[in-house]
């Protein structure tokens, strides 16, 4: 498999060097090679890939093309799609085949861009390792004794071993960028809002966003064009006109005030990403960006917020799934509660059952004031950080993580630690705030460091600009694990 | 021991609107099940609500129509229980900051007016239906109501009888049906009444404990419900016993209210601000829109029917007690430009008719213009009222226009004098026995004379003249 970047996918197919069916069984063949070993995927289903694949041949034989017709991509098994299993990770939806598209999957077969398959989650997002998935936890491609973060691990994983040019995510408190960074991609959450949540299966409402993962930033520019605008299914989704988010990627950075959050270079922080971190920094200085001293003091609170308000908001979304309509019920059962309790009990892995039951507890009576309404509080208080720091610089710089991959099982049995891999991601969740992950180095067992970006409310353009012309200085990006090869 | 009674009502009304209130699905009744239940109605993995215009722009015009505050920022909340009839596993519905706060409406119950005050009206969606015949000891789950819009619509404490219960709830139809908002079909489930009763001794200020009876679908089993639950909570107390919170059924068969559910095992909504909708703002602009589509309202029409048709108030709170029957008597009283005697008609005669063969006024057979026309041919004389109630019967069979059935019939009022002077006076040669009497001071007499000289024209005498011409040949 070459070193492919879409834009060269691209012209490619539009220079009829190969066809779309050709590159569709190129990848469905490395991912029959290597998925048995990384477990990136849910569901593959070749046949359904290749007509899709056949009907973007088609448009590009009838001059039809849009800029990435043709050119196939993978999809977080969150995303529900017409007539495809649509899992969610989850053994409560193990049965489940999708009757509609989310909005997110009609935008790409609009575009012509053929389905690589279902790409393997923790379950309902919930996990930052993708240990907590139903169908088995996602290896590592760079060495398959480690996790590959979560929750988009599969997603992160299967760019990561090119068994596809690039993926969809979704990121609620880091599930697109954390993995990203462990599996040395790139991936960007966008502002809340700019890409509808219609069809994307819910977790927390007001922090899942959608985004792009692949190898470079060009990549995730122009994917993030094809899943952006408004959708009037989504009552959260803003009305807001078309943007081309390539259209700033070559500008210099001369005069980019870079700010450093100094809580993000604190107690906690893994050396050897601190010492890739500070070396991205020197480039972008060498690039002609200045570095600025910020504080965002109060996202110190951003876990503890978290951890009430995106489980209160998941403990309602989940209780759909009750057996009554849909996927998993108890296979035997005696009146309705026990029907429910039985389903519910057998359906939900640990971590999802964990998640439900601290969230009815925080929302309800006596409970509600005292954790939800100050999450609540606390939450507007992070996101003022922001404002006050994007006073003074035009991106946050940072690491995506505390650390790199870690050992499949050795968080498992912690919440608490598992947790603590989100601490820097998740204050732009909080905010609704874009932010991206960017490879930056490898640490000394050869596992991807990522660093990432956060912008102000629709400055995706700028981070994609700040993180392209760093790809261009650097080859990070450009590595993927030997080994598999 | 006197006891006072305490009903507050909380009256779920189906809007009228097209389309569900989250989703684009039909809200009609009647379809077979299921097949108006669209992904997000059934709460397909990944689905989201968006909110109905329509069903925003009928509860403004409610909250215009009642005097209410509308809250300009107002917030949908997610309240959670399971049920296999709701999909989701929560009702999407109003807690802290509901549409309408406030407003009052009036309602007369004997001779006595009174206004009661409403606590506030909120949007939210209904459930589906459970039904537990027909499926073999299992529940069949019908989705087609599912999301259809509701505006649930809560009142002070302020009614003391299940007479005022009746008349506020009554009141309350009349006002949502006038302004369109809701259908008004109680027996499909468009308006639904929950009662809150308590009982406690005359002079206390504290509320007794409240029992809920849910579910009412007819004012005659709101009030036998509350009457019910009003003598059992009595008796229950004066034998020494406590009332614990509840809610009841109605059960309309044995005239009794059962228990449902204690306080105990009520359940804790973990009520939260439903993330997948934004708070509903309403700007001047939009609520200044909707007044201009509200059509006069009852009581401005009756201050109106008063002032220009010389009806009573009584007679003006009856003539709008629909609109259909409002616009009815309009249009008769202008035909005969006669308020009073149109008023009279409607009330009387047609209401009568109307009530023998069970008809509402819209599919009445005899149409406003009709009635018009007939009362004003009682005003030309060439009519006597009872000769009217024959036209009358006339335009009920559908026998043709006022005037042609006068024809036909031959039933104008006679007025020929020469001709009506030969009946009277064949009547007075016929009936010496009755002159005697008469002149010996008997009044009664007299009518008995006016009789004869009716049924001898078979009725086409005018009355008035009739007594004009027997008491100058009786002097």
């Amino acid at each position: 498999m070459p070193e492919t970047s879409l834009s060269a996918l691209a012209a490619q197919l539009a220079a009829r060097q190969i066809s779309s069916r050709e590159l569709a069984q190129a990848y469905l063949d490395r991912i029959a090679a290597l998925n048995p070993a990384i477990n990136a995927f849910i569901t593959v289903d070749a046949e359904k890939t290749l007509l899709e694949a056949a009907a973007a041949d088609a448009l590009i034989a009838a001059g039809q093309a849009g800029p990435l017709t043709g050119v196939p991509i993978a999809h977080k098994d969150i995303f529900c799609t017409d007539g495809w299993l649509t899992t969610c990770g989850s053994k409560m939806l193990h049965n489940f085949v999708a009757p509609y598209d989310a909005h997110v999957i009609r935008r790409f077969k609009a575009a012509g861009m053929p389905s690589l398959g279902k790409t393997n989650m923790d379950e309902f997002a919930m996990g930052s390792s993708n240990e907590t998935s139903y169908f088995g936890a996602v290896k590592n491609p760079w060495n398959p004794a480690y996790v590959p973060g979560g929750s988009s691990g599969g997603a992160a994983a299967c760019v990561a071993a090119r068994m596809a040019p690039a993926a969809t995510g979704t990121d609620t408190g880091g599930s697109i960028r954390q993995p990203a960074a462990l599996c040395g991609i790139t991936g960007l959450k966008p502002t809340y809002g700019l890409v509808s949540r219609f069809g994307m299966i819910a977790f927390a409402s007001s922090l899942d966003q959608a985004g792009p993962m692949a190898p470079s930033a060009e990549d995730c520019a122009l994917l993030l064009n094809v899943m952006t605008g408004f959708d009037p299914n989504d009552s959260t989704s803003l009305a807001r006109e078309k943007e081309d988010y390539t259209r700033d990627l070559d500008k210099p950075l001369a005069g980019l005030r870079v700010g450093l959050p100094r809580e993000f270079f604190a107690e906690g922080l893994n050396s050897e990403v601190a010492a890739a971190v500070q070396a991205a920094v020197a480039e972008l200085k060498k690039l002609g960006a200045t570095p600025v001293d910020i504080s965002l003091a109060n996202s110190r609170l951003a876990i503890p917020v978290y951890y009430v308000l995106a489980p209160a908001e998941a403990s309602s979304n989940l209780s759909r799934f009750d057996g009554v309509r849909y996927g998993y019920r108890a296979p035997e059962y005696g009146n309705l509660d026990d029907m429910y309790s039985k389903t519910r009990a057998q359906g939900f892995g640990a971590e999802v059952k964990r998640r439900i039951l601290i969230g009815a507890y925080v929302l309800s009576h006596g409970y509600y004031d005292a954790y939800y309404l100050q999450a609540q509080k606390i939450r507007r208080l992070i996101a003022d950080d922001f404002s006050e720091a994007f006073k003074v610089c035009d991106v946050i710089l940072g690491p995506t993580a505390p650390g790199t991959a870690f050992k499949l099982g050795e968080k498992s049995g912690d919440p608490v630690e598992m947790y603590l891999n989100d601490l820097y991601t998740i204050p732009a969740n909080l905010a609704g705030l874009p932010g991206m992950s960017l490879p930056c180095g490898f640490d000394a067992q050869g596992l991807p460091i990522g660093l990432q970006l956060v912008g102000n409310y629709f400055s995706e353009a700028k981070m994609l600009n700040v993180a392209h012309q760093y790809q261009r200085a650097t080859d990070w990006h450009a590595r993927a694990p030997e080994g598999l090869k | 021991m006197k006891w006072e009674t305490v009903i507050g009502l909380e009256v779920h009304t189906q809007l009228a609107t097209r389309s569900k209130i989250f989703s684009g699905s039909s809200t009609a009744f009647g379809a077979a099940p299921n097949t108006q239940a669209s992904a997000v109605d059934i709460a397909l993995p990944g689905v989201l609500p968006v909110l109905n215009r329509g069903a925003v722009e009928c509860a403004i015009k409610f909250g215009l129509a009642i005097g209410a505050t509308l809250n300009r920022v107002n917030v949908f909340d997610r309240k959670s229980y399971f049920y296999p009839d709701l999909p989701k596993g929560y009702q999407i519905s109003q807690l802290a900051k509901p549409i309408v706060e406030g407003g009052a409406l009036n309602i007369v119950v004997g001779d006595t007016e009174r206004t009661i005050r409403l606590t506030r009206a909120h949007m939210e969606e209904d459930a589906g239906k459970s039904l537990h015949e027909d499926f073999h000891g299992m529940t069949g789950i019908d989705l087609n109501r599912a999301g259809t819009p509701l505006l649930e619509i809560v009142s002070e404490p302020e009614m003391r009888s299940s007479a005022e219960a009746v008349a506020y709830a009554r009141a309350l139809h009349t006002l949502v049906t006038w302004i369109g908002i809701c259908d008004g079909n109680m027996q499909e489930g468009s308006f639904r009444v929950d009662a809150n009763v308590s009982v406690r001794p005359v002079g206390q200020v504290e509320l007794g404990t409240r029992r809920e009876i849910k579910n009412l679908n007819s004012f005659r089993f709101l009030q036998q419900a509350i009457d019910y639950e009003v003598r059992w909570q009595i008796e229950t107390l004066e034998d020494g016993g406590r009332i614990e919170q509840a809610t009841v059924l109605f059960d309309p068969d044995r005239g009794e209210t059962r228990m449902m559910r204690s306080k105990e095992e009520a359940h804790d909504y973990r009520y939260f601000p439903d993330p997948d909708l934004l708070p509903v703002k309403l700007d001047e602009d939009w609520i200044e829109a909707v007044r201009a589509t509200l059509p006069e309202l009852p009581v401005a029409m009756q201050a109106r029917f008063q002032q220009d048709y010389g009806v009573s108030a009584y007679d003006a709170a009856v003539l709008t007690g629909s609109r259909a029957l409002a616009d009815y008597f309009e249009t008769a009283a202008q035909a005969c430009s006669q308020g009073k005697l149109a008023a009279n008609w409607v009330m009387g005669e047609l209401s009568a008719a109307l009530n023998k063969a069970e008809l509402d006024i819209a599919s009445s057979p005899v149409s406003a213009a009709q009635l018009g026309t007939l009362i004003a041919r009682i005003q030309d004389g060439t009519l006597s009222g009872k000769l009217a109630k024959q036209v009358f019967e006339g335009l009920w069979e559908g026998a043709g226009e006022v005037d042609a059935i006068i024809e036909a019939r031959g039933l104008k009022q006679m007025s020929d004098a020469g001709e009506l002077e030969k009946i009277v006076d064949a009547v007075l040669a016929a009936n010496p026995k009755s002159v005697e009497e008469f002149r010996a001071g008997k009044d009664k007499a007299f009518n008995a004379l006016v009789g004869q000289v009716m049924k001898a024209s078979r009725g086409k005498a005018n009355p008035a003249q009739v007594n004009e011409l027997l008491k100058a040949r009786l002097q």
